[in-house]
Order: C-alpha cells, then structure tokens, then sequence
C-alpha cells in the first residue's frame, strides 16, 4: 500500500507532464505546418 | 533544386509578362493591420512543394525592403509576409513572379485560426489522458484488487474522469442539447446520456464501495468518438483551406479617375455610382458599369456563360465579373457594389438555399430510430428486474449497463470514418469535399444538369483547321498572337507551342481593341483579327483572318474545347442510368454542337441565372435528385438550389463557395469517380450500420441477464469499434491500386476511364 501511494502520484504526474507537453505544443503552433517542418530541417539556416 | 522548376502548368497559361499577381493597391487594401506599424499579407502559393522553395522564397522576400518577416507555410501553400506601413507595400508579387511563382490573395477570414479543430483536439488529448490511466487503474481492478485498494483506485478514476468529462464531453453535450431544445434528437443524444449515466452510477457504486465502476468506459467512449469526430473535421478543413487557396475571380478594388485628373484606388465597396473608373486590360470590371471611352473584348464566359468574346465600344452596358481583354477603358459605374450582378447572383441563392435543407443526414436518421429503441430497452430492463427481483439498486445497475453496452461507440464512428476515408480518396484524386453530407446527398442522385461554358468546355477556343493552313502563316500568326491575351490569339499561339518566335522580328507590333492586333515588318502590315478589317475586300469571309498589306493569308476557324475526359464521363454516367442534360446562358447553336458531340439530348440554351434555378425546381417537383455541375457566376443560384453540387477550380468564386464538391483538376473524369466513391461510401455506412445493430442483438441479451462487468463492457466496446473502423477503412485500400492507375491514365491529353477488366488484372 505504501508503495502505491508514492507510485501512482508519480505515474499520474508523468502522464500529466505528457498531457501538458502536447497541449503547450498545439498552442505554440508547431502541428500548423508538418509539410514544412519536415522540409525545414534539411535546410542549413533553419 | 530541378523540382523548383517554375510550375509549367500554370504559367504556360500565360505569355510570361501576364502572369502578373495582385497589384500592390490590392495588398494594401486586403492587408491585416498589426501593432507598431506593421501590417501583414497572406497570399496563396501553389508552386511551393519543397524545402528549396521554402529557403528561396522566404530569404528574396525577406531582403525586401521594408520586409520584417516572411514565412512558407507548406501544408497550405502560403505565404505570410509583415511589413512596415510607412515604406508602402513591398513589391512582393513581382518578386514571387520572378522566382517564378504564381500568387494571389485568397478569401478573406480563411486566415483566421481554425478554433474549433484547437478545441477538438485538446479534447482528445484529454480524453486521450484521462482513458488512458483509467483503463490502467481498472487493469488492476480486474486483476484482483480488493477492499480499500479497490475503493481507492475508483476514486482515482473518478478524479481523472471528471475534467474529461467536463472538458471533452462539452462538445456532444453541447450538440446533444442544442438537438433537444429544437426538440429533434441527433447521434450525440444517446451518446450523452450514456456518457453521464455512467458516471453517475459509477460515482454512487465508489461511493457504497461497490465492485463495478464504469469510469473506464466513459472516458474510452470520448476519447474513441473525439477521434472520429476529429478526422471527420481535419478532412473537411483541408477540404476547405485548398478551395479557399484558389484564386479569386472578383476585382477587390479599382483606380478611380477624379475630375481633376488624380486618381486613388478604392476598394469596390465604396464606389459609388457616377464614378470614373480606368480599366486596364486583364482587371475584371469590378460594379456594373456603362462604357465611356475606349475599345475593347470582354471575356463573358464566367459571368453569363456566352463562349465567344464581345466587343464594346462607348455606350455599351457591362456587367460585374466581366474580364477585360485587349484594350484600356474608361468607365462609368452605373450601380454600387451590393446593387450589381454579383449581388443580385447572391440574393438569387439566399432564395435558393432551400435545394438541400429537408437533408438529415444518415447518422441522425438512424439515431432517431436507435435512441428510442435504446432508452425504452434500458426503462423496460429496470422496470423488469424491479418487479423479478425488488432489488433498486439491482435494477438500476442493469438499466445502466444496457445504456453503456448500447451505447452508439460503433454507431457514432461507423458514418464520420467512413466518410474520412472516402474524402481522403476524392482529395488525393484532386476533388475537395466541404459538405459531410454531401457524399450521402450524391448517393442518391438520378440527373445530373451541366453547365456547358467552362464545364464541359473549357471556355478556350481551339484551332481546328491547322491541317488546311501553311505552317510559316501558322508561325506568323502564332508569333503575333503572342502579343494579346484575346482568347482566340492564345489559342493561336499555343500551336506553337515550345518553339521559338524569335524567326520574327516585328518592328511593331500593336493591338486594335475589338479588332484585333497589327503588325509590321519592314513596309509590310500584317492583320490578324477581324476579316471585316484586316482585309481590303472581305466580301462574304467572316471571322479571324491572317492578312499582309490587306491580302488574305489563311484563315482560322475554331471551336471550344471539350474538357479531357468529357466523353468518357457522360458515357459513365448514361452507364449508370443517370440522365443528363445541359442548362446553358450561351446561344443554342452552341450548346447544340457541346451537346451532339458528348451524345446528351436534354438542352436548354440561353438560360438566365433564374431560369437555371427553376429547371431545378420543376425536375425536383417532378421528384428528381439532382447534382448540378457549373461554373459560372450565373450558375451560383442553380448550385445552391440543386440537391448536391459540384464545380470546377476555375468557377467564379461565389459558385466555388456553393458548391459541395470542387475538383480541381481538368477531367470531367471527376464526376464519375466521385458518384462511385459516394455510393461505396454509402454502401459501407449501412454495412456499419447494420453491424452495430448485430452488436447489440448480441450484447444487450448479456447486459439484460446481468452479466455485463466493466470488463466486458470495455471488451465488447472496444470490439466493436475496431470491426467498424476496420469496415470503414476497407474505402481506403480497396481501391488505392485504382486510383493509382488512374493518375497514369490522367497523363496523356484525352484520358480513358479505366475499363473494369483493366482494373482487375
């Protein structure tokens, strides 16, 4: 039992930091363009 | 970089000087303002596919002056350039222009951020979290967890469930009352109810340490839906962002000539009648207006349907839409912007709009059925073991169960993945889809009406006796075509094609607006237009002539071009029991040739916009379902009043706006696919249909005996979705080998539908 209190915290925490990280990356607008982002970085001067 | 070759296609539409974007008074004019001063231009781009392009174009125009920022954006192929307002517009599309880019401004508001698929999928990715450690939490549940552990891991679940609910689930709720309150029912009725109804009892099971919470199902129920419902939208806005990406046909503004010898630019919303204004050739005449001064043609085709330019001269009426060809006009406007053509097109198809608003679509009309069969099921469910067993609480749990167990997962997937996946077949095919609904509309078809100007032609003349004319006259009237934009010297010119004019050199060479264009090499005068001018004594020749010094050196005939793959599709579409007719504004000579050509006897020819739309009504009235195809502005009405519509990318805007299905490349060949594409998409919608159905023949008899754990409500709803899902995306693959050898096919000129046989080996 002590073992599950100190594990789900940190399962829910990590799977939440997961959610946090994807809905920051829709915001700063990073899905608008996938054609691009995968021609870019072949691109020298980014 | 070879692939960043300029594209051929569409320049070679032009003479390299024409292809010429939005003038700099219309990026002003249409340009966003920003703080401090800046101000931001979005254009489409259709050239730009690949990571060169994207380096080029971004640092040209960023080493423009007065440029502070320049962005590609491939997806959808457009550029967002901010500059500073006190340099006045940067020369942005020349720039482009000599990168060898097309560009031009796009639809306004299509540059605002799509906010309900932002919402749609924070939905999911919290739907997505919340099902996730919930199935997690109840795994262990399953596998043994006991008592206090139990209880514990139930709370948990009901913690995570809770924002997802509130979150994810606002958009069926939302949807799901806005149906009640108009007292209908939709899919996301039932879908709410058993959502809420399961985490209620749920909520009360944790609460009274009971053993079977349902928060798995709930939370995997929105996440699964959300996913639908997410593709369907994806769809639909690439669907819609690559129509709204096409170029606009409508002039944003004009140069307005005041008395005292200034001008200004206005956008056209302020013109007022009484004013001035300089068109230049290749503008389109932007309110009605009457002609002051000057000679010219004007390219009608797109507005009244009429193939063959017309000249004007001073006194004569224009209408709005008109495009300009050959000569500089002064004109005067005769009504406002909301007073003209295009207004009056657009009221026509407000009155119109009723062509498909009886619709409701499959998805709610099975629900209609399903929801009251579901629900009454559930009550009859308590009501039975209340009176079997006397247990309340007993009772509830199995009318609860039978919701969630019924609840539409399947139901709810089996239309939107279906329609993704054929929408993503059509798109790839060059046919853009707007409507969800439309596919299902286009199922039901029995007529389909064409346009003839620019449907099933494309509105460009072609030469048809090259055979009984010289080749040097040919080269000689190819090389001074070069010098108009008139329909008829382009298609002179295109016979030429890829060879070098450069064996002539004029020493001038001058258009005659509505005549047609001189030229001179040394004591030579070369006419090539009108026999009526070019030659000293036409006597009973008509039509365009080639003459030196008066002579008579060849004469031309030509007749508009079928679309490729005209034939083949109306041959299709005969196959398939579909009668055809054709509504056309142009003379019925005209339509008469189209129509023997293509094997239709149903016409009708020098149709205005108004009579378009009550053909449609007297074939509705007679009980027809009807896809009408057209282009034109004065097709828009008749779009909007058919039962599903298509038209091609070079329809006038509003009809591109009204039409259900937009294709955008040449072939008519579009229209048959689509029809089958919509009928296999149908014809898999009633497989899911039916296959939900058998689902809950077999899960609601379990959830009525009391069998249904969350563990086998989370199997059975899993099942289930997958073997829709896997249906629906049968769309996608079965026929991916088709339409591979279709876009083979598509390559040579005249394109043959591939035959069944073909297909199969």
């Amino acid at each position: 039992m002590t073992g599950l209190l100190l594990l789900l915290p940190i399962a829910l925490f990590l799977g939440g930091l997961g959610l946090a990280a994807f809905l920051w990356s829709l915001k700063s607008g990073q899905y608008e363009d996938m054609d691009g982002a995968a021609e870019r970085i072949l691109n020298d001067d980014g | 970089m070879s692939c960043c070759l300029p594209d051929v296609d569409a320049v070679s539409n032009l003479p390299a000087s024409l292809a010429k974007g939005p003038s700099r008074e219309e990026l002003t004019l249409s340009s966003r303002v920003l703080p401090n001063g800046v101000r931001q231009t979005d254009l489409a781009v259709p050239g730009v596919h690949c990571g060169a392009c994207i380096a080029n174009i971004e640092s040209t125009l960023g080493n423009l002056d007065g440029v502070e920022y320049a962005r590609v954006n491939l997806s959808t192929k457009r550029v967002s350039v901010r500059w500073r307002e006190n340099a006045g517009a940067p020369p942005i599309t020349e720039a482009l222009g000599q990168l060898g880019y097309e560009s031009h401004l796009f639809e306004q508001g299509a540059d605002e951020k799509d906010e309900t698929l932002a919402e749609l999928i924070r939905g999911l990715g919290i739907a997505g979290f919340a099902a996730g450690n919930i199935m997690l939490l109840s795994v262990s549940v399953w596998s043994g967890a006991e008592a206090a552990t139990r209880d514990l891991f139930h709370w948990l679940s009901a913690l995570i469930a809770l924002p997802a609910l509130a979150y994810s689930g606002r958009i069926f709720f939302r949807s799901a009352w806005g149906a009640l309150r108009n007292g209908r029912t939709n899919m996301d009725v039932p879908i709410s109810i058993g959502v809420l109804l399961a985490y209620g009892m749920s909520l009360y099971e944790t609460a009274t340490h009971g053993p079977h919470a349902y928060f798995d199902a709930s939370a995997s129920l929105l996440f699964f839906l959300l996913i639908g419902r997410t593709l369907d939208h994806i769809m639909r806005e690439r669907a819609r962002v690559a129509v709204k990406g096409l170029a606009r046909f409508a002039a944003r503004g004009a140069t307005i000539l005041h008395g005292d010898g200034t001008s200004t630019y206005l956008p056209v919303g302020d013109i007022e009648p009484g004013m001035n204004i300089m068109l230049s050739a290749g503008e389109r005449v932007p309110v009605d207006a009457r002609v002051l001064k000057g000679r010219s043609d004007l390219d009608c085709a797109i507005v009244s349907g009429e193939s063959d330019p017309v000249a004007v001269e001073p006194g004569a009426e224009l209408r709005a839409g008109t495009l300009n060809l050959t000569g500089p006009l002064t004109i005067e406007a005769t009504a406002k912007a909301q007073d003209s053509f295009l207004a009056e097109m657009m009221r026509l198809m407000e009155a119109a709009e009723s062509g498909r608003g009886g619709y409701r679509r499959i998805a709610d009309r099975a629900s209609a059925l399903y929801a009251p069969v579901v629900h009454l099921t559930a009550f009859l469910a308590f009501i039975g073991w209340m009176i079997a067993a006397g247990d309340f609480h007993r009772a509830l749990t199995i009318a609860v169960a039978v919701l969630i167990i019924t609840c539409p997962c399947a139901l709810g997937l089996a239309v939107p993945i279906v329609q993704v996946a054929a929408a993503r077949r059509l798109f790839e095919n060059g046919i853009m889809v707007k409507d969800g609904s439309a596919m299902e509309r286009l199922a039901e078809i029995d007529t389909v009406v064409f346009d003839k100007t620019g449907t099933l032609t494309l509105g460009m003349p072609r030469l048809v006796n090259s055979n009984e004319i010289s080749a040097r006259d040919l080269a000689l009237a190819a090389a001074i075509a070069l010098h108009s934009r008139h329909p008829i010297s382009r298609a002179l010119a295109e016979t030429q094609d890829g060879k070098s004019a450069a064996e002539w050199s004029f020493d001038a060479v001058q258009e005659v607006p509505g005549f047609g264009l001189e030229a001179a090499i040394g004591d030579n005068v070369y006419r090539l237009g009108r026999a009526a001018w070019a030659l000293a004594e036409a006597g009973s020749i008509v039509g365009t002539v080639l003459s030196c010094n008066g002579e008579k050196l060849a004469a031309f005939s030509f007749e508009d071009r079928l679309r490729a793959g005209a034939a083949a599709a109306i041959a299709e579409l005969h196959d398939r029991q579909i009668a055809v007719e054709i509504v056309s504004g142009d003379r019925s000579d005209a339509v008469a040739a189209v129509a023997s050509a293509l094997g239709i006897s149903r016409i009708s020819a020098g149709v205005l916009p108004s009579g378009k739309v009550e053909r449609l009504d007297a074939l509705k009235a007679e009980g027809r379902r009807v896809l009408m195809v057209g282009d034109g502005l004065n097709d828009a009405p008749a779009l909007a009043a058919a039962h599903v519509s298509m038209a091609p990318a070079s329809a006038a805007d509003i009809g591109r706006s009204a039409a259900d299905f937009v294709f955008l490349r040449e072939s008519l060949a579009a229209i048959p696919l689509t029809l089958d594409t919509s009928r296999e998409a149908n014809r898999l919608i009633r497989q899911n249909l039916v296959l939900a159905v058998v689902y809950n023949a077999i899960a609601v008899p379990i959830a009525l005996l009391g069998f249904v754990t969350p563990l086998v409500a989370a199997l059975a709803m899993s099942l289930s979705s997958v073997i829709v899902i896997a249906n629906g995306l049968r769309l996608g693959t079965g026929k991916s080998r088709r339409s591979a050898c279709e876009s083979e096919a598509a390559k040579p000129t005249t394109k043959v539908f591939p035959t069944k046989e073909a297909m199969a080996s």
